[in-house]
């Protein structure tokens, strides 16, 4: 319990280092927004008076110390080239990468669990080499591509879907879920063929096993050793690389959002990087890092509850 | 069996590779057209002798952009291999060696940074600097430090109390000597499985940032920014899209396969 308390608070103040990081990375940065927001034509009484209302006079460590105060209150300041609160202008977007990461996490595990026990009761043979091919080739197609020869194939040449067409989970939520699958299934594929790899040699070290042996002799199917024993043991040094796979499929969602012209984080945060708005940059980066390390977190945390050995060493 | 299969991977891996950067290799002294020139008159037309791939959206040589493209991949690669490489060897050999405080810190910094997505780093990196071809290495470089600096530090840890660091210790050596000259080498082994996995984080990165459009900068060709070109012209010419997206992953495909070889 201790330890997960440990981990909590090391985890908040992680989040707290990476903004600080952020802010400072931003702020030593050659460029005036002023300059950016109003063209190099501008007179100087103007500027000078868009700097004042930007906050921009005021010294950095109170800039810092209002920003943070800002974020812990769910405040994210104003977008230099919109003129509305950041808040506004994300708000609508985090679901939209949110469900596109956790719907293809949920993707990755339906689909590696039953191939890589399959893989593994036809060790040796013929299907177990075709399954490891097909895993070390889509484990090499980048995740932008994966979605391009998606949309190639499942809607242009199967027409199950029309690629572009994006409908908002807030109009119609049946819609919108019928067109993440594909972005989802694009940034879950590579993952799938990593998880696949792992959880497949780890139920062969499993396989060696002496329960296994047990588990067999008390008259068990096959099926019901794989998945009843083996599984449970199996999955436990795979659920480390969970915390990995979360993290980068948020950040892939980023590209793949491109790909599928869906309007989520990534959208925002590509159009923000090129007009140089730095609030929102800074307000997209600390969110997704602070999803990246919660989840990091929960994974961890997850764990130590299904194997209590973990840690304890340590306490 | 299993010499046999090995050595199956490694031809295998060496072969595909060899297809994907022997024509990054003659692209860096000779490609058959322009990778800039526009002729509109050839603007999307197909294959034929004189254009073997056909021409792009801006009638351009597609054979040329490509061999560009992935000239232009492998150099950023291999740039940011030896960014991040060179500099984590060295975080990771003196974390490692000396401990202490300043390993406590920076091996915090390190898990952060680690557990932080590379493409996104290098996106920071890159909203801050501008992009450009120095700028992409040293953004995608500095992503990478941590896990060249993991691999070493490990290894520095598990070699600094063996036999030999004593021996050259009692010898007289120096802290630097037995780091440079007796632990160093001993990593490699371990170095080259990692360098050839950073590559093509490195090389998947940069086709990620091109075509983002916040990577390579256009008209240069880049596989990245062919595809996000291509995708344009998905339905009436889907051919475009796989000749840089094969590049791409037979270039990937084959060093994943060398690397499982040497691991």
């Amino acid at each position: 319990m201790i330890a997960i308390l440990k981990k909590i608070a090391s985890a908040i103040i992680t989040i707290v280092v990476v903004s600080c990081l952020v802010f400072i990375a931003f702020s030593v940065i050659p460029g005036d927004p002023a300059v950016a927001k109003l063209g190099t034509q501008a007179t100087p009484e103007k500027l000078e008076a868009l700097r004042i209302k930007m906050g921009l006079n005021e010294p950095l460590l109170k800039r810092f110390v209002l920003w943070l105060s800002g974020i812990v209150r769910g405040d994210f300041s104003t977008s230099y080239s919109y003129s509305m609160s950041v808040n506004s202008l994300i708000a609508e977007k985090i679901p939209v990468t949110l469900i596109l990461a956790l719907y293809s996490l949920i993707i990755m595990i339906v689909i590696s669990i039953p191939v890589a026990v399959f893989a593994a009761r036809h060790k040796g043979d013929v299907i177990e080499r075709t399954v490891t091919i097909i895993n070390q080739v889509i484990m090499s197609i980048p995740p932008f591509f994966g979605g391009i020869l998606i949309s190639l194939v499942f809607g242009m040449t199967l027409k199950l879907f029309t690629p572009g067409a994006y409908v908002s989970y807030s109009k119609n939520l049946g819609a919108f879920l019928a067109y993440m699958f594909f972005p989802a299934l694009a940034l879950a594929l590579p993952k799938a063929a990593m998880a696949v790899s792992l959880l497949y040699t780890s139920i062969v070290d499993e396989l060696k096993k002496d329960y296994v042996r047990t588990a067999y002799s008390r008259g068990n199917s096959t099926k019901g050793v794989f998945y009843n024993h083996i599984l449970k043991n199996a999955c436990i040094p795979v659920i480390t690389f969970l915390g990995m796979a979360i993290a980068d499929m948020i950040a892939g969602s980023i590209v793949i959002e491109q790909v599928f012209s869906i309007p989520g984080l990534g959208r925002i945060l590509l159009t923000s990087i090129q007009n140089r708005d730095y609030p929102v940059v800074e307000a997209i980066i600390v969110i997704i890092a602070a999803l990246v390390i919660l989840s990091n977190l929960l994974v961890d945390i997850m764990y130590r509850v299904i194997d209590p050995r973990v840690g304890r060493s340590n306490e | 069996m299993n010499k046999g299969k090995k050595n199956i991977n490694l031809i295998l891996g060496l072969i595909l590779a060899g297809i994907a950067i022997i024509p990054a290799l003659v692209g860096i002294f000779w490609t058959p057209y322009s990778t800039e020139a526009m002729d509109v008159s050839l603007k999307l037309s197909a294959p034929d002798m004189r254009h073997l791939l056909g021409c792009d959206n801006y009638g351009r040589d597609i054979l040329s952009r490509l061999m560009a493209g992935s000239k232009i991949t492998l150099i950023i690669g291999i740039g940011t291999v030896f960014f991040g490489c060179s500099i984590g060897t060295m975080v990771g050999a003196l974390t490692g060696y000396y401990g202490g405080l300043i390993d406590n810190v920076l091996m915090r910094v390190n898990d952060v940074l680690f557990s932080f997505p590379s493409i996104l780093l290098a996106m920071v990196f890159v909203s801050l600097t501008g992009a450009g071809n120095l700028q992409l290495v040293i953004a995608l470089g500095i992503a990478f430090i941590p896990s060249y600096a993991r691999v070493v530090r490990a290894e520095f840890i598990r070699n600094k109390n063996m036999d030999y660091v004593m021996a050259a210790r009692l010898a007289g050596a120096s802290n630097l000597r037995i780091i440079f000259v007796h632990i160093l080498p001993n990593t490699i082994k371990v170095l080259v499985s990692s360098i050839l996995i950073g590559f093509n984080n490195a090389v998947l990165a940069e086709a990620g940032l091109s075509f983002l459009g916040i990577g390579v900068k256009p008209p240069e060709a880049s596989l990245g920014s062919m595809l996000s070109d291509a995708q344009t012209y998905l339905f009436s010419r889907p051919s475009m899209v796989v000749y840089p997206g094969v590049a791409l992953i037979l270039m990937i495909l084959g060093i994943a396969l060398i690397s499982k070889e040497i691991k």
